[in-house]
């Protein structure tokens, strides 16, 4: 990790101790849960996408098998939600490895139709088996986690609790891609050619950045079911799949920092757009929450357009010539009175 | 006799009607600086990516060592102590010089996805064994004062270097030029020159492709020529210039 990265944690820690002081309001604190989970699912998105050079349309269904994973065992059969969550992860390692194979040793951009028709199929399934899954009812009474007996039974518990993973999980990625194994992924990304005639696996690189990420969305899932006790198919579309490489794609692709920024603004959005929209109302104007989708895709055009690094790597720019030229304004005035 | 460290028996190699590599057997000794020259489109690039397993061969063997190289993938063939570099430059222009040359030592440490993810303590002390290995190269090369520098703004001369580098990171036994002169001036390809010299000090064979005749006559230790994909001549770089068969495939009948 670089000092940058050690600065960036210790901010967004300190932000996330502070938050629960600040946001008392449950509903809130939720809509800043289903941040975090986001987010999650986001950095190891990133990963793929940023320094693989692939896409994914279907992390989607890799959230969906950690929740489903979580729900069907902790309830059907009793399991311990860490057993379940566990089992979830290794599962989705399977799949992922499945899917990844046939199509990331080919280049090109494979993966992101072979996501895209896993990701329709694990809708179909989790809509369609009911036995298993409940079908559009979804399951019920989901145990609540709890660590060494303490139970996640609040709001703020679960709060603190999510961040922790994406902290940690923000941590794992970090050093990924400064090691070894970042450069290769990076190498790929600059040359395919030039990284494997140094030695760097380019197919099995791809399959476990894949692997990888998939775990991530695992957890994801797992702990959305624990938080929201209730699962059904309707927010594992591949609308949220899509949604969710909208967030990587607007924070910025490169950049792990880009894709959380992506992930907690896109995430923040449509409360925004509710207030905006009882603003409007003020002076005659209807906002219908329809019109979200429109505006998700309005951002994504301005910001391919004119910040194709995404809007972190924009605003840090910005931040940065702005102080050049404060300094050297400064500088100017100070040779001026001389 | 000196031994050989490379060997091509019969390789050839068609894409679709165009038969690019054509019969071609040729050894190349240990230690020496063996010069591939011809005419464009004569085949060396070919030669080249058959040799690295980036293409296969239509049929023929290629014998490293005394290893077949047939069939193996180019990560495998640079973990056999084969480096490269590209006729059109391929530096990671996403990374930095020095994170460049750090590719070039993958092999040399073997630490995946888990622990680079936690990054336990000895896991530091090999990152910063891997960069000051790195750094060496750099001031090898002299590039020091680039060494935080996008690769991709380097000039090409400078980025042509890099390249070496990064190969030369992967400590190969054997090392595969292809036109590293292109596009420099005139200091810079004496540079050049000297560099392979330098290179071949080291024990390390080369084989250069090259189509600037003065550098190739001049650290050349055997040239072979080939046009349409065939040997037409090999010998010392004397008697290649005085070849007839070279002298019209240079000058076209
Ligand atoms: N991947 C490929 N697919 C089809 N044809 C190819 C491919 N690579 C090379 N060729 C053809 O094979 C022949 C030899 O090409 P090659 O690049 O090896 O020549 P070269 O000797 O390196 O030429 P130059 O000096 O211009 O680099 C050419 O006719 C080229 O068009
Ligand atoms: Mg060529």
């Amino acid at each position: 990790m670089k000092q940058k990265d050690y600065i960036g944690i210790a901010a967004l820690t300190t932000l996330i101790i502070i938050v629960p002081y600040l946001v008392t309001n449950d509903y809130y604190l939720g809509v800043l849960i289903f941040t975090a989970l986001n987010c999650l699912a986001c950095i190891g998105l990133c990963l793929l996408m940023g320094y693989a050079g692939q896409i994914s349309i279907g992390h989607g269904a890799f959230i969906a098998i950690g929740a489903y994973a979580s729900a069907i065992l902790t309830t059907k059969l009793g399991w311990s939600p860490w057993a379940a969550m566990g089992f979830g992860v290794v599962t989705v390692i399977f799949v992922a490895f499945f899917v990844g194979i046939p199509t990331l040793r080919l280049k090109g951009h494979y993966l992101a139709m072979a996501t895209l028709g896993f990701a329709s199929i694990v809708h179909i399934v989790s809509v369609a088996a009911v036995g298993f899954t409940g079908g559009p009812s979804g399951i019920m009474n989901i145990p609540r986690l709890s660590i060494f007996g303490f139970q996640l039974n609040s709001d703020v518990k679960f709060f603190y609790f999510s961040w922790a993973i994406v902290i940690a999980g923000l941590y794992l990625a970090v050093n990924l891609i400064y090691s070894r194994v970042g450069r290769g992924l990076k190498a790929i990304h600059g040359s395919q050619d030039a990284a494997s005639s140094l030695g760097v696996n380019i197919t099995v690189y791809k399959i476990k950045i894949f692997v990888l990420s998939a775990i991530y969305a695992s957890i994801s899932g797992s702990l959305y079911a624990h938080y929201v006790l209730y699962i059904d198919p309707g927010p594992f579309d591949v609308m949220h799949s899509v949604l969710l490489v909208t967030m990587v794609a607007v924070g910025g692709i490169h950049n792990i920092w880009g894709a959380l920024t992506g992930a907690i603004l896109l995430s923040l959005l449509p409360e925004f757009l509710s207030f905006l929209s009882d603003y409007l109302q003020g002076f005659g104007i209807r906002y219908k929450t329809d019109y979200d989708t429109l505006v998700y895709g309005a951002i994504l055009l301005l910001i391919m357009l004119f910040l194709p690094e995404g809007l972190f790597d924009g605003l840090y720019r910005s931040i940065k010539a702005v102080f050049n030229l404060k300094n050297r304004l400064m500088k100017g005035r100070s040779q001026g009175a001389v | 006799m000196q031994s050989d460290i490379l060997k091509l028996e019969q390789l050839h190699k068609n894409f679709g009607g165009v038969t690019a590599v054509d019969n071609l057997s040729l050894s190349f000794a240990k230690g020496e600086v063996t010069s591939l020259i011809g005419p464009n489109g004569a085949g060396k690039t070919t030669v080249f990516n058959l040799i690295t397993g980036f293409i296969k061969p239509s049929s023929g063997k290629i014998i490293f060592n005394g290893w077949h190289l047939n069939g193996k993938k180019p990560h495998m063939i640079a973990a056999m102590g084969i480096g490269r570099t590209f006729q059109n430059v391929q530096v990671f222009s996403n990374m930095t010089v020095l994170e460049n040359i750090m590719v070039g030592r993958h092999l040399r440490s073997r630490c995946g996805m888990f622990f680079s993810s936690v990054l336990p303590p000895f896991l530091r002390l090999e990152e910063n064994r891997i960069r000051s290995a790195a750094k060496e190269w750099i001031s090898f090369l002299k590039l020091d004062q680039y060494a935080d520098f996008s690769a991709g703004i380097l000039p090409l001369g400078n980025q042509r270097m890099l390249e070496i580098a990064r190969a030369l990171a992967l400590e190969p036994n054997l090392l595969l030029l292809d036109e590293p002169a292109s596009g420099l001036n005139a200091r810079e390809t004496i540079a050049m020159g000297e560099l392979i010299q330098k290179i071949k000090s080291m024990d390390i064979t080369v084989i250069l492709v090259e189509h600037d005749m003065e550098l190739v006559m001049d650290i050349s230790d055997r040239v072979a020529v080939i046009n349409f994909g065939r040997l037409i001549a090999e010998g010392t770089p004397k008697e290649v210039q005085q070849n007839p068969d070279v002298i019209t495939a240079y000058l076209g009948t």
